[in-house]
């Protein structure tokens, strides 16, 4: 297969040899740990426990409250200090249990044991996710059971398995790729069992061809699966340009990818889809990359989720030079940090310590309507005029000219030579859109 | 930590591009035909350079300060409109009418309409127009070793021969720096190579006026060679019409772009009154281009065959 890829996007400093060597370190956590009740899209998690109760690693002290929810596990022992708001990543306060770990991570009953997915049905399946606490862990955090529960389980023609990791800096999923392929293959085919018509295809950039080989190896006796090589572009591991690249498919922003046949999933969620089904481990941990020019050694951490970002930055040898800008998650779509004192959730996959924020560094200049911010959007919008509808307020032309097509890339901001803050003011936008259709429904 | 950390919305990096990188690319780019020009037509052409990019210069910082608008003659914008000024000129003119060309180009057709992107026409090709209609004498006397001459299209319109060869080297009058095709082809290597323009509008452009002389003058190779190669069609085709803020921003348009371009070139100099028709087919079409903009937007990605 030649190199699939999309139309539009970027090439921007990609960064990654900072860790992209680094193997994968368990990192414990020292203090108290942070569940928020909503670390993923939908309705926030119920508490299921209260302060001063017991807790062991494995239990479930969150409960989905609706059908778009998930539950929140706890991934350590102790005791519940508290249950009130902490801040997040998004600099949102969200309810949160508190949990000062004990240090023995003492674990549920049956916690690990083995199981033969093969002996399982598909609501089982289902069900075991669900428990799991499982949701997209590339950042977007939709729950997982949901999106393995389409309306006809017959259309699904395509699982793929989202290796792209386009964000520059972030190679957490690389070094899963490296280091447990055979729970990604394992993880895969678990979910091809829910889906009778579909194939399985695992989507890599082919800035990584070790992982290429790696899992090309792996699958090459598997009729179902296979490896897809993807070129190197921002933002390939987007949903709607990775099923365009790898099936020739079209997903516009009021469809779902199941609509087109295909459902997505990141290489982290599929290996916690393996650790649950196969080894009745639910959501506790992920992977996450501590990297930037700020941080003195740049390094990728197996975290359990709650842990707060300041244990990853000590972990990580603190920061060599003073930072200017932190971003959880990527340069092109993470969001920008005020302070450390926040937990990992299920979404955060990589903490970016820079020196320097180019943001701040150029000034705003007037469009000189280059038209670069039109090659470049995958979703063949004009950012231009968007941005006139923007700067108006103007939320009939804004939808006018598409703009609920927008992904927030950021593409266009990237080249925009003059600088001008196009994705900020789509986002707001686009906020401001949705909030006035749900008020009118 | 105590010390408050920058906060923004994403996306956090940005590329090296800016305005001014690619103003400055574009005065690079014209650096090898400006050479040529002042190599081919002695001192004065570079006078005439000079009290243009100055005029732009000093009447951007002018009205800026009067205005009490931001200074922006760092962008370079300013005097990439006096440096595609200057090499519009023909090189004997008197310094104060390109002068005066680049005050009005700068004040009454860029800023005046709000300044940089927001000029409907392209400044310095709207100055040459106004130049032309109040000096027609001196603008179009054109000089080459000290001989007064007729530009190859004008021989041409008169039935003469012409020797293409010279006019790709740029051994004929002409502008300042219209004439070397060689020259002109280097700086548009370099435009496309650093990306700073498409190949979309030059080639539809220079094509478009092929056929059209084709079909409506002479089925003749030297005669075609010589439209492509004189009337400044190769400076306008690569400098002027791929200007950012006077052409269309869509794929699809810059494509329509080019092609009504090149079919008013052609109309204007096989039956116009004059030899040449670049600059006015390029400020026309300029005018065109939000109803070109308009009917050419591209489809939203997986919206193809339905109603947006």
């Amino acid at each position: 297969m030649g190199l699939a890829t999309f139309k539009g996007g970027i090439h921007p400093y990609e960064g990654k040899e900072l860790s992209e060597n680094k193997p994968v370190q368990m990192l414990l956590p020292k203090g108290e740990l942070v569940y928020p009740m909503s670390q993923h899209i939908g309705a926030p998690a119920t508490p299921l426990v209260a302060k001063g109760d017991k807790v062991l690693a494995g239990q479930k002290i969150g409960e989905a409250s609706g059908f778009i929810s998930a539950n929140v596990i706890c991934s350590v022992s102790g005791t519940v200090k508290a249950i009130e708001p902490r801040r997040v990543a998004s600099g949102a306060m969200v309810n949160s249990i508190i949990v000062e770990n004990d240090g023995e991570y003492q674990t549920v009953e049956g916690l690990g044991a083995d199981r033969d997915p093969a002996k399982l049905s598909k609501q089982e399946i289902r069900d075991i996710v669900k428990e799991a606490g499982i949701v997209g862990l590339g950042g977007a955090g939709f729950p997982t059971h949901v999106k393995l529960s389409p309306k006809d389980e017959n259309a699904i023609e395509y699982i793929l398995v989202n290796g792209a990791e386009c964000e520059p800096y972030l190679t957490s999923d690389y070094r899963l790729m490296i280091e447990e392929p055979e729970k990604i293959v394992g993880g895969l085919k678990v979910i091809l069992q829910l889906f009778d018509k579909a194939k399985g295809v695992i989507g890599i950039e082919n800035n990584k061809p070790e992982a290429i080989k790696k899992l090309r190896e792996l699958v090459k006796d598997e009729p179902r699966i296979e490896v897809c090589e993807l070129l190197t572009k921002y933002p390939q591991g987007g949903e709607r340009s990775l099923i365009n690249a790898i099936t020739g498919r079209k997903v516009n922003s009021s469809m779902l990818p199941a609509d087109a046949g295909c459902i997505v999933d990141n290489i982290d969620t599929v290996i916690s889809v393996y650790m649950a089904v196969c080894k009745t481990t639910p959501l506790m941990r992920r992977i996450v990359t501590v990297t930037g020019d700020a941080i003195a050694n740049p390094i990728n951490f197996n975290v359990k989720i709650g842990t707060n970002f300041q244990e990853l930055v000590e972990a990580a040898g603190g920061f060599k030079t003073e930072p200017e800008k932190l971003i959880a998650g990527g340069p092109m779509m993470g969001m920008a940090l005020f302070t450390t004192d926040i937990p990992v959730t299920k979404t955060n996959s990589a903490l970016l310590c820079m020196t320097r924020d180019e943001v701040a560094a150029n000034e705003e200049t007037p469009c000189i309507r280059c038209g670069k911010c039109v090659s470049v959007c995958p979703s063949h919008i004009v950012p231009v005029k968007m941005m006139k509808a923007a700067l108006k307020g103007d939320c009939d032309a804004f939808v006018k000219v598409n703009g609920m097509e927008c992904m927030e890339c950021g593409s266009c901001t990237y080249v925009c030579p003059a600088k001008r803050p196009l994705t900020q003011a789509f986002k707001e936008m686009r906020k401001t859109v949705a909030a006035n259709r749900r008020k009118k429904a | 930590m105590s010390k408050l950390l920058n906060v923004s919305s994403s996306p956090h990096v940005r590329s090296q591009e800016t305005t001014q990188s690619i103003m400055t690319d574009v005065v690079i780019a014209m650096l090898p035909a400006t050479a040529f020009g002042v190599f081919q037509f002695g001192f004065h052409a570079l006078m005439v350079l000079a009290a243009t990019i100055l005029a732009c210069v000093l009447s951007e910082y002018a009205y800026e300060k009067i205005m009490d608008k931001p200074i922006t003659i760092y962008d370079m914008s300013a005097v990439v409109t006096g440096m595609i000024l200057a090499l519009n000129m023909p090189a004997d003119i008197p310094v104060w009418m390109p002068a005066l060309g680049g005050v009005f180009a700068i004040i009454v057709v860029k800023q005046l309409y709000g300044g940089l992107g927001q000029n409907f026409m392209n400044p310095a090709l709207a100055a040459r127009c106004f130049l032309l209609i109040s000096f027609a004498g001196k603008m179009s006397t054109f000089k080459l070793d000290g001989w007064s001459g007729a530009t190859p299209l004008a021989v041409l319109k008169t039935g003469g021969q012409v020797d293409v060869a010279a006019m790709f080297v740029g051994k004929i009058p002409g502008t300042i720096g219209e004439v070397s095709v060689i020259a002109l082809l280097i700086g548009a290597a370099y435009l496309v190579f650093k990306k700073v323009i498409s190949l979309r509008i030059p080639v539809t452009y220079i094509l478009t006026v092929a056929v059209f002389v084709f079909i409506f003058g002479k089925q003749d190779l030297n005669f075609v060679l010589a439209h492509i190669c004189g009337g400044g069609l190769i400076f306008g085709a690569f400098f002027m019409a791929t200007d950012y803020v006077t052409s269309p921003i869509t794929p699809k348009g810059q494509i329509v772009f080019g092609i009504l371009l090149g079919v008013l070139t052609g109309l204007f100099r096989l039956f116009g009154g004059s030899a040449e028709g670049v600059s006015y087919a390029i400020i026309i079409s300029n005018m065109l281009v939000p109803l070109i903009e308009k009917y050419t937007l591209p489809v939203a990605f997986g919206k193809e065959g339905k109603k947006a």
